[in-house]
């Protein structure tokens, strides 16, 4: 087989395996380096590897493999440009508080906008966040999530029971300081 | 009070439970006020998460821009289109040139070695066309009773469609094509990593030779007739397997 028509015809099959995934692929990079321009560089960037390694690619889940790759370049770019952003790993030693009275706390979610919520999230450790987004905002399962991750399962189930539980304190934090915010009014 | 079956309700909620464990953790709920309390309050941060827009998706802009900046990737690479395009365009000029030149009805009829030629050319030209970014498809689909009804009313032939998944050569897709002055039925199959487009049309006459077959810039056809209809396999695909699957689509 000449090797310029491997070229052609993968180009256009890389088109349709990894195109429909780009949104998935930019909500990521954007959570991870949260920053506007940056998360597009890291996009384009991981595109860039991804179709270098498509030779590689055995099918299957094409969402995943793509986040991956992305995952991967986002923490790349992180170790170059701000190292500081991830200095913290999956560490069962972190402090979370469990909540000792678990009363209805509906009022707590409602009264958070959209801003605030974004602010708490982007507050996270890296890898909590990370977990959080693929879950809920991207809608993959544990197993999905651990393959992108490439960590075991029980890591993403603890990953995503601590980021929710510190995203709640985040947000409790946040109402306090806007309550109290009120108050001086 | 910190519930020893708490570990449990992220997976509960996450729905990754199986349903023997699910229904245990639903009774477990019944009688401990404190995890039906926080899955009550997890599942209120999960609305307020989904109802907040944080969804990221690409701008437009950063689609084309990863667009163009892969093409300079495959430039890497030697490139088939490009160097081919001149080749491609003169066979086109050829064929109309021809055409007017010498009056010629261009119409299949594979006595003529030049024709044949020329129509062959025309078949790698499409071919390579249809591997460009988006011009594969029409209709894409692994199945043929969706493949087959998309060509209704928009030939005046009815192509025969078949899946052939089974024998490794599953169908991925269908479009209009343009060969020999007509529209004609593209059918495209994958075989592992090639991808081969079968193109149908009517024709009148037995050709002279069955299962002809060709080889340009690298790309390989089967040619038959069946049924009063032309075929032609094009494909990067090896000729000991295109010929297997040109024999599957002629059963």
């Amino acid at each position: 087989m000449p090797e310029e028509s491997r070229g052609s015809g993968d180009a256009r099959r890389f088109d349709q395996v990894a195109m429909p995934h780009l949104d998935a692929a930019h909500n990521l990079a954007r959570w991870l380096v949260r920053n506007a321009h940056d998360a597009e560089d890291v996009v384009q960037e991981a595109y860039l590897r991804a179709f270098k390694y498509f030779g590689g690619y055995q099918g299957g889940d094409a969402r995943a493999w793509i986040l991956k790759i992305v995952r991967n370049t986002s923490y790349s770019f992180l170790e170059k440009h701000r190292p500081a952003d991830l200095s913290v790993e999956f560490d069962e030693t972190l402090h979370t508080t469990d909540v000792a009275q678990p009363q209805a706390e509906a009022a707590l979610f409602q009264s958070a906008d959209s801003r605030m919520l974004r602010q708490a999230l982007e507050e996270l450790p890296v890898n909590f966040r990370e977990a959080l987004i693929l879950r809920e905002l991207e809608g993959m399962s544990y197993k999905e999530i651990a393959d992108v991750m490439e960590v075991p399962i029980g890591t993403v189930m603890s990953g995503l029971a601590r980021g929710r539980a510190q995203l709640r304190e985040r947000l409790r934090e946040a109402r306090g300081g806007k309550e109290q915010r009120d108050l001086r009014k | 009070m910190i519930c020893e079956n708490k570990s449990l309700l992220h997976a509960y909620l996450d729905g990754e439970l199986d349903l023997v464990r699910s229904i245990e953790f639903e009774s477990h709920l019944q009688s401990c006020p404190g995890c039906a309390g926080e899955l009550r309050n997890q599942q209120s941060m999960r609305q307020s998460l989904r109802a907040a827009n944080l969804y990221e998706p690409a701008p437009a802009s950063l689609r084309d821009r990863v667009r163009a900046a892969l093409p300079a990737e495959i430039q890497q690479k030697p490139a088939l289109i490009r160097r081919s395009s001149p080749v491609e365009w003169l066979a086109i000029a050829a064929c109309i040139i021809i055409a007017i030149f010498f009056g010629a009805k261009v119409l299949p009829n594979f006595d003529g070695q030049k024709h044949a030629d020329l129509l062959a050319q025309e078949i790698v030209s499409s071919h390579i066309r249809s591997l460009q970014p988006g011009h594969l498809f029409d209709v894409q689909s692994t199945d043929q009773h969706t493949v087959k009804p998309w060509f209704d009313g928009k030939l005046d032939f009815a192509p025969p469609v078949v899946n052939l998944a089974d024998q490794g050569f599953p169908l991925i897709g269908g479009r209009l094509d343009y060969l020999e002055n007509r529209d004609v039925a593209a059918l495209v199959y994958q075989r592992q990593k090639h991808l081969i487009n079968v193109f149908v049309w009517p024709g009148d006459s037995k050709p002279a030779k069955l299962l002809e077959t060709q080889t340009i810039q690298g790309y390989n056809m089967v040619f038959w007739w069946h049924g009063d209809m032309y075929f032609c396999a094009a494909s990067d695909l090896n000729l000991a397997e295109l010929h297997q699957f040109a024999k599957l689509l002629q059963q």
